[in-house]
């Protein structure tokens, strides 16, 4: 008796089990998209109509077999690009994922440049700063046989 | 001299920024341009035993707007679209988007009716399709069925004269 009321409660509670693993698999999904109407918040928490009705859009897709992949494509063909936070990678987007490390080599380059000039200048004032000492110490010496000598 | 290469640095930056201060964010380009129109069979809103399809309008340069009774900015541009029907230059067929059908046709009657014929999307399915994110939206579609424009936000008697008419009569003419 108690192993027919388990499997019957096992039963009932299988499709919400499935429930909870779909919804999850929606909300990391309906994150990854844009609401085209409030554009800086994500379908899963926008809540203008548009939205709403997308999400069930995703969600019957979904139901209906689909993959994450095909999802996208199918929001993708209708919205472009846009919908997507995760902008693809292709020749148009290229300057977008590659122009901050084009940025930050561009400073780097110029760092390395005004070190080096730097340096080099420490040299030249090194260099200077020798020959002046030099030429005072010859003074000194010179003056100082002139004082042994009288 | 010294300063040269940091001064062009900023006069690029400055002439990105000044570009985009005359962009608008909200008009995202849509990928259906140069592309069929989605296939649609809904009902007429005047005659809803009727069906109008993509097939109906095979043949024919046509405008698709999109409207609704409780979207304002419809109210801007409608005077432009009755205008528009009056000159008789190209069929308007009007997407009633997520509208009760009874008030589309109060709306209608009280602001003038310039569509050819309005067609009930009242799920908004089609609107989805047709990548429809603010309404109003117009499309122009052309003879064989493939969309050659998409005006996002009402119609502008600037983007007719300049952008949209032009194009229908080009592509009447093809």
């Amino acid at each position: 008796m108690t192993r027919l009321l388990l499997v019957v409660a096992w039963l009932a509670a299988a499709p919400a089990l499935a429930d909870d693993a779909l919804d999850a698999r929606l909300k990391s999904l309906e994150t990854q998209l844009r609401c085209l109407v409030c554009q800086n918040e994500t379908l899963a928490e926008s809540a203008a109509p548009l939205a709403e009705d997308l999400r069930k859009e995703v969600r019957e897709l979904a139901v209906a077999g689909k993959s994450d992949d095909d999802i996208r494509a199918y929001l993708v063909a209708r919205y472009g690009d846009f919908v997507l936070y995760k902008p693809p990678m292709k020749p148009v987007t290229w300057l977008l994922w590659f122009g901050p490390f084009l940025l930050l080599s561009g400073g780097l380059v110029t760092w390395l440049f005004v070190l080096r000039r730097r340096a080099r200048m420490q040299i030249v004032d090194d260099d200077e700063a020798n020959a002046a000492a030099r030429a005072e110490a010859s003074v000194q010496v010179a003056r100082a046989r002139e004082l042994l000598e009288d | 001299m010294r300063w040269s290469l940091p001064l062009a640095v900023f006069l690029v930056l400055l002439a990105f920024l000044f570009v985009g201060l005359f962009r608008d964010p909200r008009e995202v380009p849509s990928p259906l341009v140069d592309k069929p129109a989605p296939a649609f069979s809904l009902a007429k809103l005047h005659r809803p035993g009727e069906r109008l399809s993509n097939a109906d309008m095979r043949g024919q340069v046509w405008l698709l707007n999109v409207w609704a009774s409780w979207c304002v900015s419809c109210r801007v541009e409608h005077p432009l679209l009755v205008a528009l029907a009056k000159a008789d230059v190209v069929p308007v067929i009007g997407l009633a988007y997520k509208d009760k059908p009874e008030d589309g046709l109060a709306w209608l009657a009280s602001n003038g009716d310039p569509y050819r014929m309005s067609i009930v999307d009242r799920d908004g399915r089609v609107g989805i399709d047709f990548g429809v994110y603010g309404v109003p939206e117009t499309f122009v579609i052309d003879k064989a069925g493939i969309i050659r424009y998409k005006q996002i936000g009402p119609l502008t008697a600037d983007a007719l004269d300049k952008t949209i008419l032009p194009l229908v009569r080009e592509l009447q003419r093809s």
